[in-house]
């Protein structure tokens, strides 16, 4: 940790500071939008975007002490193709279970809750 | 998907998908040695069989400029989204105005489709919840939306014209 | 500059486990529970990873790794039998 060149460093601490902000705001986003699907944003994206940061750091970190950041890549890639199938997944149940929102309820999921099932 | 025994299973029928986990299994084991490659080269066979029920017909890529071009923006677009919707939660003045909004779809290639879905997810201020496929329609959720026409069109414009050039 | 930076990210990350252990106890509804735990997940998925580079170790974003998979899994599981009523027809 003490040979970093001072650039290196700055790029490093200027990512950990970034990504972890933005999972905060995906934290602070849960706890204060008013219903479910609104708080469905927040971590979707915020976090993603939050844990990417992270994992950049990670990353050039790895690569700064001569090693070879894969792990951090294969996390940072499953996180991006997951989230928004778990979102996806999360908003079928809270339909399903005719969660209040906001917005209304949409018009043509009344009659069909069980045909959207097939991405799986 | 319904594809799944229409089409015989081959050795290699998933080239692209072969390659990737080959490299990913090398890439966790961080070696090159003999016994790692293998077992890459036998998860490499093996898995893609094993799931070809899952995986449907290889697709077919018609334009790699297409891809490259399509990828930028949509990197760009998570940046930006998340800058809005982080200005959105952190301004507790600002109530934003959620909505429904339907996109209807004329891509009709099922990877296409989940492709279109995960990208608007991952893009401003919208969760694809539903992906209805009889009715060619993925029902987004916006968080702050005042005209989800335009916003349907947009996503049509800017996702879904570059994916049916890639797709179809 | 780094070890700053660190901390700074550790309080934040920490900050935003507790904001999601708020939402998980007060709920009202049940998916609200279940996004808290799935970001309760990538949260901690986070904080392994900053926790690998101040011991400098390799081992951790393995153990993060795992930590993702095992949240992507129990998130599909749980979202799918408050959908169906059963997890595996």
């Amino acid at each position: 940790m003490d040979t970093l060149h001072p650039l290196v460093d700055a790029l490093i601490s200027l990512m950990l500071i970034i990504g972890a902000l933005f999972t905060l705001v995906g934290g602070i986003g849960l706890a204060r939008f008013g219903d479910f699907f609104m708080r469905l944003h927040a971590p979707t994206k915020a976090t993603t975007l939050g844990v990417g940061g992270v994992l950049i750091a990670a990353m050039v970190y790895s690569w700064a002490s001569g090693r070879f950041g894969v792990p951090e890549l294969l996390i940072t890639l499953f996180l991006f193709i997951t989230a928004p199938v778990s979102a996806n997944l999360m908003a079928k149940a809270a339909l399903h279970l005719k969660v209040q929102s906001k917005a209304g309820r949409p018009a043509v999921f009344d009659d069909g809750a069980e045909t959207s099932g097939k991405r799986s | 998907m319904a594809t799944g025994t229409s089409h015989p299973k081959r050795w290699l029928a998933h080239p692209f998908m072969s390659a990737i986990i080959a490299a990913s299994w090398l890439l966790l084991q961080q070696s090159f040695a003999v016994p790692q490659l293998i077992t890459a080269t036998v998860l490499a066979l093996l898995l893609p069989r094993a799931l070809a029920g899952f995986l449907g017909p290889q697709v077919k890529v018609s334009s790699w400029a297409t891809v490259v071009r399509f990828t930028g923006i949509v990197l760009w677009d998570i940046v930006v989204s998340n800058i809005t919707v982080a200005k959105i939660v952190l301004n507790p003045a600002r109530e934003p105005q959620p909505a429904w909004v339907p996109v209807p779809l004329d891509i009709r290639h099922p990877n296409g489709i989940a492709l279109l879905a995960t990208v608007i997810t991952t893009t401003p201020g919208t969760v694809s919840c539903v992906i209805d496929e009889d009715r060619h329609e993925i029902l987004v959720h916006a968080l702050d939306c005042s005209d989800p026409a335009a916003m349907a069109q947009d996503i049509k414009n800017r996702y879904e014209r570059p994916l049916r050039e890639i797709f179809e | 500059m780094m070890p700053l930076a660190l901390d700074i990210a550790v309080a934040a990350v920490a900050l935003a486990m507790l904001l999601c252990a708020f939402r998980l106890f007060r709920g009202p509804e049940v998916t609200d529970r279940l996004l808290a735990l799935d970001t309760l997940y990538i949260n901690v998925v986070a904080l392994v990873v900053l926790l690998g580079i101040r011991q400098q170790t390799e081992l951790l974003f393995e153990a993060a790794l795992i930590v993702a998979m095992l949240g992507f899994v129990s998130t599909v599981a749980l979202a799918r039998y408050l959908t169906r009523g059963d997890v595996i027809e």
